[in-house]
């Protein structure tokens, strides 16, 4: 079972991996976005792990909702409330309880996962962070690391897409050939629960 | 007319000069009447470009005067971050619309039909209607 700690564990790690990789992350966004999304990300998981510090959220549900309203009042790009509203759907749909299994997890994140697609209107194949997220629950069910495979092969396969949200979009066939940076970090996000559970 | 409550707008830009010009533009276009409650939120927090939910909250709080709140947009993290605090339920006054509208055009469009004293719906409308309007 996954309680709370194990929630804050994955922002923890999460945050980590995004400091990690936020020159990467930043390189990605040049030449088909603005060249903000690793500073964006960095800025706000950064005020996520403060936040969980300083609030202590005693259950998981509490411990996302608190990091998605986070990610939308600090990151300041489109990756904010995409996130925040990813982080925070998720967070309700676990309710009250203090311990989850993988499989509510798994769940709840389809909820999540649903909620930002009405939110950016993303389909699979638009070269989105729905890329690597589709894919990640869906392995969910077998283990972590399965869901780790799936992300990073689904932020992969961004490269040959054409965008067709966001600013990228207004590149037309130009962005293809540039895997897409919030595909890329959304496969950090869930790397980062492979870390929280240890495996 | 002129005790009834007006609806309020708020323009929400990633550019802090962008927000206040546009407010300003429409406040003047709108003549000298009745002094619509308009309120830009652009840029971040610490001056950047992008979005700053406080600040839209913020600009949202200033302008409600109980007749509901009109929110115009330009593109991107400003639309997802305004459908976003809407979705929260308890960020933006009641009643706050999220307006489909072009920026400026829509921006003149509500201001000088809040002016009116119309309700929220006719504004919304009003706003949206400046879509139609071709230039060539």
């Amino acid at each position: 079972m996954l309680d709370a700690d194990f929630f804050r564990r994955w922002m923890t790690a999460t945050a980590a991996l995004v400091d990690r990789e936020a020159d990467r992350l930043t390189a990605l966004d040049s030449p088909i976005g603005d060249a903000d999304h690793g500073s964006n990300l960095q800025r706000g998981f950064t005020a996520v792990t403060a936040t969980l510090e300083k609030e202590a959220p005693d259950t998981p549900g509490s411990v996302l909702t608190l990091a998605g309203r986070q990610l939308i009042s600090t990151v300041g790009g489109a990756s904010g409330p995409l996130y925040g509203t990813l982080l925070r759907r998720t967070g309700k749909a676990l309710g009250d309880a203090t311990e989850v299994s993988p499989e509510q997890l798994a769940e709840a994140l389809r909820t999540g996962v649903d909620a930002v697609r009405t939110l950016g209107g993303a389909q699979p194949g638009d070269k989105t962070m729905i890329d690597t997220l589709v894919p990640a629950v869906d392995a969910l069910g077998d283990s972590f690391a399965a869901a780790r495979a799936a992300a990073k092969e689904g932020a992969e396969a961004t490269t040959p897409m054409q965008a067709r949200k966001g600013r990228a979009s207004y590149l037309g066939e130009r962005s293809i050939g540039h895997q897409d940076p919030g595909a890329t970090s959304a496969a950090l996000l869930v790397a980062a629960l492979e870390e929280a559970a240890g495996e | 007319m002129s005790d009834e409550k007006l609806v309020g707008i708020v323009l929400v830009s990633h550019s802090a000069q962008v927000a206040a010009s546009v407010a300003e533009l429409a406040k003047a276009l709108s003549g000298g009447g009745v002094a619509v409650p308009v309120a830009p939120a652009g840029g971040t927090t610490s001056g950047e470009f992008g979005t700053s939910s406080e600040l839209v909250s913020a600009a949202a709080a200033s302008v409600d005067r109980g007749a509901g709140v009109a929110v115009l947009t330009d593109l991107g993290s400003a639309v997802l971050t305004v459908k976003a605090l809407l979705a929260e339920g308890d960020e933006l006054p009641e009643n706050t619309r999220l307006v489909d509208a072009p920026f400026v055009e829509g921006a003149v469009a509500a201001v000088v039909t809040a002016a009116t004293g119309a309700d929220l719906a006719t504004v919304e409308s009003a706003a949206a209607e400046a879509y139609s309007y071709r230039k060539a």
